[in-house]
């Protein structure tokens, strides 16, 4: 009974936050142009990816270079039901999520199995062989060019001068709402608890008398569901699904964002997903003020990409948040000892 | 030979080896005895440059080498044989011992040197092309002490040579570490649980415990100390 | 029928492609324990370098052994600059690591020789051998490619087994305590290895440049491939690299010719996943069975 009460104040309290999250982002939304309300849909998006992305490998620590390929199962399912079968928007977003936690299920299974590099060479080699269907299929795929999604029209209730993207915006803060909610119910859940443990010390875990292989898998379904939601939106957002959107290059992209904003962390995915969407436009900036060449220009996010990889893995192995965290740590004075010294 | 003046290890907060000094004099052989915990192969591994010590110094044959990794010490003539031997079981005998010595650049002496370590131990001709890990505790304790002397030390130091071997090898390697001395004047600091057998070929003792010297002096003395013996040494 | 032998030929070429930059991760793998995910990006670079330079100076062994030293350097450089500080540490932070070198490699190469795929001109004839009146799958140039690879394999081979620093090398790999109380400088050899690593690095990129359109993301399937290999064989074992990369290439030609050039990737993956559930250690290796 007290059990239930206690699981009852986090649900409560995840609720609250998100619906004050919510009203900020609708206020925001209608405050801000057009445009901006573009970047804003892709945040979100985006967050909607890191967030699972993040819990996978901070919160259970299991590495997915394959998560741009299940961005794009969620993105492709959309596609074909919206655009070729009709479907009702949410509907197809639903359909999305189940489709890819279906394919991060049977991934799951086997990765699972797998640890450190070798997981990370099997989701790396999905990541880059998922493409290939889109050429081995084109009647079914639409090929290099990939399928047009309508865009999605805003309703009647809203007046005839309500903008496309600020609907597209809201489409896709509502899902990251939805990610947000569960993974935070997640994060202090049993099953959450369990992940961390499994995490820290496997073989303690087991002993323990944890199902490792299921914990393992959980998350993976998780974080491939939240994929397949992101994926989802972004067809939605971009109304477009092709293979050129979802190269490996997005998976270590979707990788610098969850080691930027540190790993584990929901608000850390929150920082990723700026990063992957203001970065692009602040290196064009850039790279117009000291005249670059095209070439330069495009591939100056990327660059920077590898950089902060490197970088923050060699200096700051927790990310961002980590670092506000330490820092949050050092102004308020403790008595106990640090992690390593009890070590 | 080797001083060694204060020495402090941590190992994370933990003080290994707390204000410990000693001195070995050129051709002699120094046991350190002391129950485990005791901080022996915390001392070795400092002196050998695979630790790096938190407080204090050691001179080397009138230089000081505090801070020296172990790659650079070996080059100055200080062999360290770990506990267990330190020999890599993936590689052939031959090739263990070759390995000893090839930081020198002359091949004639290392050629030479090669047939005098196999002539202190015969059985590693035999062996000589099995891989390591086949070898039996006796004959890859002698094997790490060869490839030790290969690199033609002047400072041996070994820790628990002793360690799960018959008594009779036991017996085999003191008489060798004897051997060496008198006939190279090779200089010896020789870590050790078997208290008994250290001091019947050692000249001069230290005891440790927790980290700190309780008590130094002629071996002889050492091995009559009732009291001490027991305290700290077992019923060696 | 001739069809399959077009095909068993094309996947010994290809296979031995991929034994060569398999060689390279088993190498990096043997002495510091670390997946070199940046090795497609790595040679992209030298063989971008070898392109350029023949380009220039119309020369095409001059680019050649451009590439080579090349390799040589970087291999060396990164394991000085970048891999030195994620060494010994937890296995993600080195894969990492090395992802965030692909990536920024890849950007480079974009910045530098723009995104449009380069032509690269082969030393020997790509053209097959004529036999019985047809041309076979297989020409001058495959000839070339796979003499090079096993002189390159065999060449390593000597140098462990039969020198001083092969030995050192060896030593460090297996033991890096016991082999620095032997006054082995193992840092030192740990920088070798990955010199000579992206060296085999490079062979494999010069190898394949001409059969495939040179452009930045044509080298991210062949690490894929060159993984898959060396878990194959046995990530401990250069013999197991070699073997296992002539299993793949054969394979991957099969699936290729008889259904259809798109599935390749996924083939591999298919491959990988079954050899990590059977037996995760490869065919070749002397680990005792262990959980991956």
């Amino acid at each position: 009974m007290r059990l239930a009460r206690l699981l009852d104040r986090t649900l409560v309290r995840n609720l609250l936050l998100t619906a004050a999250i919510a009203v900020v982002l609708l206020f925001v939304s209608l405050a801000i142009t057009p445009f901006n309300n573009l970047r804003l849909a892709s945040i979100a998006y985006y967050f909607t990816a890191l967030a699972g992305l993040t819990v996978l490998t901070g919160l259970n620590g299991q590495i997915s270079l394959g998560h741009g390929a299940l961005m794009a199962v969620g993105a492709y399912t959309v596609a074909i039901l919206v655009g070729r079968d009709g479907w009702a928007l949410v509907p197809a977003l639903v359909a999305a999520t189940v489709v890819t936690a279906a394919i991060g299920s049977v991934l799951g299974v086997v990765a699972a199995r797998l640890r450190g590099p070798y997981l990370a060479g099997a989701t790396l080699a999905f990541a880059v062989g998922l493409p290939g269907l889109a050429d081995r299929y084109p009647h079914a795929f639409g090929g290099e060019n990939g399928l047009i999604i309508p865009p999605p029209q805003p309703p009647a209730g809203l007046g005839s001068a309500f903008p496309l993207e600020r609907w597209e915006a809201w489409i896709a803060c509502a899902t990251a709402l939805i990610a947000f909610l569960a993974l935070s119910n997640l994060q202090r859940s049993r099953v959450g608890r369990a992940m961390r443990a499994v995490r820290d010390d496997e073989v303690a875990a087991q002993l323990a008398g944890l199902d490792v292989a299921r914990t393992q898998v959980t998350a993976f379904i998780v974080s491939a569901a939240c994929a397949g939601l992101g994926g989802g939106a972004l067809a939605v957002v971009t109304q477009l699904a092709a293979p050129g959107a979802f190269t490996l290059v997005l998976s270590l992209s979707l990788l610098t964002g969850i080691v930027l904003g540190g790993l584990g962390s929901l608000p850390g995915a929150l920082w990723g997903a700026i990063a992957l969407v203001m970065l692009p436009s602040w290196s064009d900036d850039i790279a117009n003020s000291f005249s670059l060449s095209t070439d330069v220009q495009s591939n100056l996010p990327l660059a920077l990409y590898g950089v902060v990889l490197m970088g923050v893995i060699v200096a700051a192995p927790e990310g961002i948040q980590g670092a506000v965290r330490r820092l949050g740590r050092r102004l308020r004075p403790r008595s106990s000892m640090s992690h390593e010294e009890a070590a | 030979m080797l001083e060694v003046e204060g020495l402090t290890t941590h190992y994370g907060p933990v003080r290994a080896i707390d204000d410990v000094s000693l001195a070995v004099p050129a051709g002699g052989i120094v046991a350190v005895l002391g129950a485990n915990g005791a901080g022996k192969t915390s001392l070795l591994r400092t002196i050998s440059g695979l630790v790096r010590a938190t407080g204090g110094r050691i001179v080397f044959d009138g230089e000081t080498i505090t801070q020296q990794p172990a790659e650079d010490l070996v080059r100055r003539g200080l062999a360290y044989v770990p506990e267990g031997g330190g020999v890599i079981g993936e590689l052939t005998v031959a090739e263990n011992l070759r390995l000893g010595a090839l930081w020198r650049r002359d091949r004639e002496e290392r050629s030479r040197t090669l047939d005098e370590v196999v002539a202190i131990f015969p059985r590693l001709a035999e062996r000589s092309s099995m891989h390591a890990s086949t070898l039996s505790g006796g004959e890859r304790q002698m094997l790490s002490i060869g490839r030790a002397l290969m690199g033609r030390p002047r400072l041996l130091l070994l820790d628990e040579p002793s360690l799960g071997l018959a008594p009779i090898v036991v017996e085999q390697i003191m008489r060798v570490i004897g051997e060496l001395r008198r006939e190279r004047g090779l200089t010896v600091l020789l870590v050790e649980q078997n208290a008994r057998s250290a001091l019947s070929v050692a000249d001069q003792g230290v005891v440790l415990n927790v980290g700190h010297v309780v008590a130094q002096g002629d071996a002889n003395e050492l091995a009559g100390d009732e009291q001490l013996r027991r305290a700290y040494l077992g019923m060696a | 029928m001739s069809r399959f032998v077009d095909l068993t030929l094309n996947g010994i070429s290809n296979g031995m492609i991929y034994a060569a930059v398999a060689l390279s991760l088993v190498l990096i793998w043997r002495a510091t324990r670390i997946i070199n995910f940046a090795q497609g990006g790595m040679l992209m670079i030298t063989t971008f370098i070898a392109s350029s330079v023949i380009e220039s100076s119309g020369s095409y062994w001059l680019g050649f052994a451009v590439a080579l030293v090349t390799g040589l350097a970087l291999g060396a450089v990164v394991e000085r600059v970048l891999v030195r500080h994620v060494e010994g540490g937890p296995p993600l932070n080195a894969v990492i690591a090395t992802l965030g070198l692909l990536v920024l490699l890849q950007a480079v190469a974009g910045m530098i020789w723009g995104g449009t795929p380069r032509s690269f001109p082969p030393a020997f004839s790509i053209r097959g051998y004529e036999v019985s009146g047809r041309h076979v799958l297989f020409g001058p140039f495959d000839t070339f490619t796979v003499l090079a690879v096993l002189g390159a394999a065999g060449l390593l081979a000597l140098l462990f087994r039969a020198t001083g620093v092969g030995l050192q090398m060896r030593a460090a790999a297996f033991d890096p305590l016991a082999a620095r109380l032997q006054g082995v400088r193992v840092a030192r050899m740990y920088t070798v290895g990955w010199a000579l690593a992206a060296l085999s690095g490079s062979l494999a990129g010069l190898l394949v440049a001409p059969s495939v359109f040179v452009g930045p993301n044509t080298f991210d399937a062949i690490l894929v491939f060159a993984f898959t290999a060396a878990v194959l064989g046995g990530l401990d074992s250069p013999v197991g690299a070699v073997v296992g990369g002539l299993v793949l290439g054969l394979s991957l030609s099969y699936v290729s010719g008889y259904a259809g050039s798109s599935l390749v990737t996924l083939a591999a993956l298919g491959i990988l996943i079954a050899v990590l559930m059977v037996r995760p250690e490869g065919l070749f290796s002397s680990a005792r069975r262990r959980r991956i």
